[in-house]
């Protein structure tokens, strides 16, 4: 069991080194290789007004010529234990998880991170509860009234809402139901949940539902599918054989079966999205992960999309962890692998 | 092996004398697959997009107007209500839709939003089936040597689709679309740009495609002719392609098109972001479906959401009910 949980948190270890190795590398190295110069990169920096001078000499302060390896060292390090920071006006320190600057407010990176995820967190908690319930709930039902007309319908709904990109959910919800009949906050509003949890809630409820519907289609099949595998196995026979209520069969035996796989991919999904539920953000204007990295993109940004990529990919690594060991804890099958 | 119907009654029952024939997996699958109505009608549609993106120019001078034409004119747009095309239809206010625009107009700049969605058909398709070989290519390459060779090679490869799979996906293609420059590969514009989205996208969605092959190929390695065939004498990359190829070849078929629907909602959501493919003014409009919609969200008119949307929606939707359709005529477990 130890030796189990050291191997999948040495690989989770592993697997961010290797994403923050490509992150630096798309950024400061591709650069590079398609002619951009230290002083460019200082540019980004001071403006496009800085005279060459102000470039090399900021360039020479922010460690542009050093060698790649170097300046990846620096980043990291900077993560871990904070640096130091010299503008020539005065040394300024920047903590423990320091993603460096911003290029366009100088505000600090990791501050702007901390800032975002309340509303990214938000719009995934709910979405999340939403969807695994109703998408488990119509998944199972299905399943156990195989070729009803429920199932039918069910199932062709399922494959239209897989079908159906959430921008474009989310731009007719905020049409008809904010827009036309004035029934939920139009788009772009969002409100602490220390503030008013009521305000909070109905202010996230259509990115909730427009969120939801996608992925509630996709584990509604996904049980089904499941279901249908787990109950044509032979415990569940025994178990009605020995005269269990059929209640007893379908939950203790069958769901507990069928949900093992959907859990998994339920903790990759979570992850994935606290990251920056993009599109739901973009379309609903929602300012949280997503928006922020869309806006750092734009900007050109290079700390700012650094620091959000290394943070939405810490999500999914410790979330794959946490699902990994939960597994080990439930199922012994998976420590012996 | 299911290359042959099994036929055999049990004994008593007496079946009806009946001339059994060979068939081949692919007459078997396609039988089932003409039986299976949703799926037939979701090729159907398929076929017609394709024909659609195609002939996209004909179709619009029969039916439109050219997607770079501005219609501008007082009767169409109303100046009054910030440049809303005049003219309501069923539930679609201020659409401008009528026999002559089919799809309404598009508001302030008055375009033909039939025709754009026409042309939309052929960056999104485009650039779906050439993302998807390149995923299937890379997908299939890594499985088969993960799956066929094991040891170290698996090891990594399996490591490398974790990786892959941890990545947050979309944010990193964003940024790459974003950090390149105008001009590389002596191409430019738009057609970097095309190039760049099915690399991309195609580069992500690899492991995928590799999980399967990579299962596949570990349980074929186990198979009588391929041991047979090592004990002929031949070697791995003889049996990798002429004995494990060959029985790969359906699955990959299977997942490569149920790829395709989530790699034209990948490129939908990066034009919806704004890094896709860019419009023009002049020469190849390069509409895109995405593109389409966000500049829909920033006027509140119904038809300018509804019709790209719904042209992203049917166009996966037909795609999906195709490949969910060619899965079960493949798979010889499927009940039917």
């Amino acid at each position: 069991m130890v030796t189990f949980f050291i191997r999948r948190t040495i690989g989770a270890v592993l697997m961010l080194f290797v994403v923050s190795i490509s992150t630096f590398l798309i950024f400061f190295g591709l650069p590079r290789l398609a002619g951009a110069t230290p002083e460019t990169f200082a540019a980004r920096y001071l403006g496009r007004t800085a005279d060459a001078h102000a470039q090399q000499l900021f360039a020479e302060k922010l460690g542009f010529y050093d060698p790649l390896w170097l300046q990846y060292w620096n980043w990291i390090k900077a993560i871990f234990v904070g640096t130091d920071y010299d503008y020539g006006t005065g040394i300024e320190h920047c903590a423990a998880p320091c993603f460096g600057y911003s290029f366009r407010t100088n505000h600090p990176v990791w501050d702007d991170l901390v800032d975002r995820l309340p509303v990214t967190f938000s719009l995934t908690v709910g979405a999340s509860i939403l969807w695994l319930v109703g998408g488990v709930a119509v998944g199972v039902l299905s399943a156990l009234r195989k070729g009803s007309f429920f199932d039918r319908a069910a199932m062709t709904g399922a494959l239209a809402g897989v079908s159906l990109p959430p921008y474009f959910t989310g731009l007719m919800f905020l049409y008809f139901f904010s827009y036309q009949f004035d029934l939920t906050a139009p788009g772009g509003t969002y409100v602490n949940f220390t503030d008013d949890p009521g305000e909070w809630a109905f202010s996230l409820i259509l990115p909730w539902i427009t969120l939801a519907m996608l992925n509630a289609a996709a584990y509604a099949r996904f049980t089904r599918a499941g279901m249908l595998d787990t109950m044509g196995e032979d415990f569940i026979r025994t178990a009605r054989a020995k005269g269990l209520h059929e209640r007893v069969v379908v939950t203790k035996h069958g769901l507990r079966a069928a949900l093992t796989p959907i859990i998994t991919i339920f903790g990759l999904d979570v992850g994935l999205l606290l990251g920056g539920a993009i599109l739901t953000e973009s379309t609903f204007g929602l300012k949280g992960l997503g928006y922020f990295a869309i806006d750092a993109i734009n900007k050109q940004d290079f700390p700012q999309i650094m620091g959000v990529t290394m943070f939405a990919a810490f999500f999914v690594v410790v979330a794959n962890l946490i699902v990994d060991m939960l597994y080990a804890v439930v199922d012994p099958r998976v420590r012996l692998s | 092996m299911a290359t042959r119907t099994d036929t055999s009654a049990p004994e008593g029952t007496k079946a009806p004398a009946k001339a059994i024939e060979g068939r081949s997996l692919g007459r078997i699958a396609w039988t089932r697959l003409k039986r299976d109505k949703a799926a037939m009608a979701g090729g159907i549609v398929v076929i017609l997009l394709i024909i659609m993106a195609v002939f996209a120019p004909l179709i619009v001078s029969w039916f439109g107007h050219p997607p770079n034409e501005f219609h501008q004119d007082a009767d169409l747009l109303a100046a009054e209500l910030g440049g809303l095309p005049r003219g309501d239809f069923l539930f679609f206010e201020n659409s401008g839709i009528s026999g002559d625009f089919l799809f309404g107009l598009e508001p302030q700049n008055g375009r033909d939003l039939f025709s754009e969605i026409v042309y939309g058909a052929r960056v999104s398709l485009l650039i779906a089936f050439l993302a998807t070989l390149v995923s299937v290519l890379i997908g299939s390459a890594m499985g088969v040597i993960a799956g066929f060779f094991g040891g170290m090679a698996d090891t990594v490869i399996s490591f490398l689709m974790n990786v892959f799979l941890a990545f947050p996906l979309l944010l990193f293609a964003i940024a790459l679309v974003g950090v390149l420059p105008d001009t590389a590969f002596g191409l430019t514009g738009n057609s970097l740009r095309i190039a760049l989205l099915i690399f991309i996208i195609g580069f992500f969605n690899w492991p995928y495609i590799a999980r399967i092959v990579r299962g596949q190929t570990l349980s074929l390695r186990e198979r009588e002719f391929v041991d047979a065939a090592r004990s002929l004498g031949a070697r791995g990359p003889y049996i990798i392609v002429k004995e494990m190829l060959p029985n790969l070849v359906a699955p990959i078929l299977v997942y490569a098109t149920l790829l395709i629907p989530t790699n034209i909602l990948f490129e939908a959501a990066l034009s919806f972001l704004g890094v896709g493919v860019q419009r023009q003014v002049v020469g190849e409009p390069g509409v895109t479906w995405g593109g389409l919609l966000s500049d829909a969200a920033r006027n509140s008119v119904v038809h300018f959401m509804f019709f790209p949307g719904m042209a992203i929606f049917i166009t996966v939707l037909a795609f999906n009910l195709f490949g969910d359709g060619l899965r079960d005529a493949l798979d010889p477990k499927s009940k039917r």
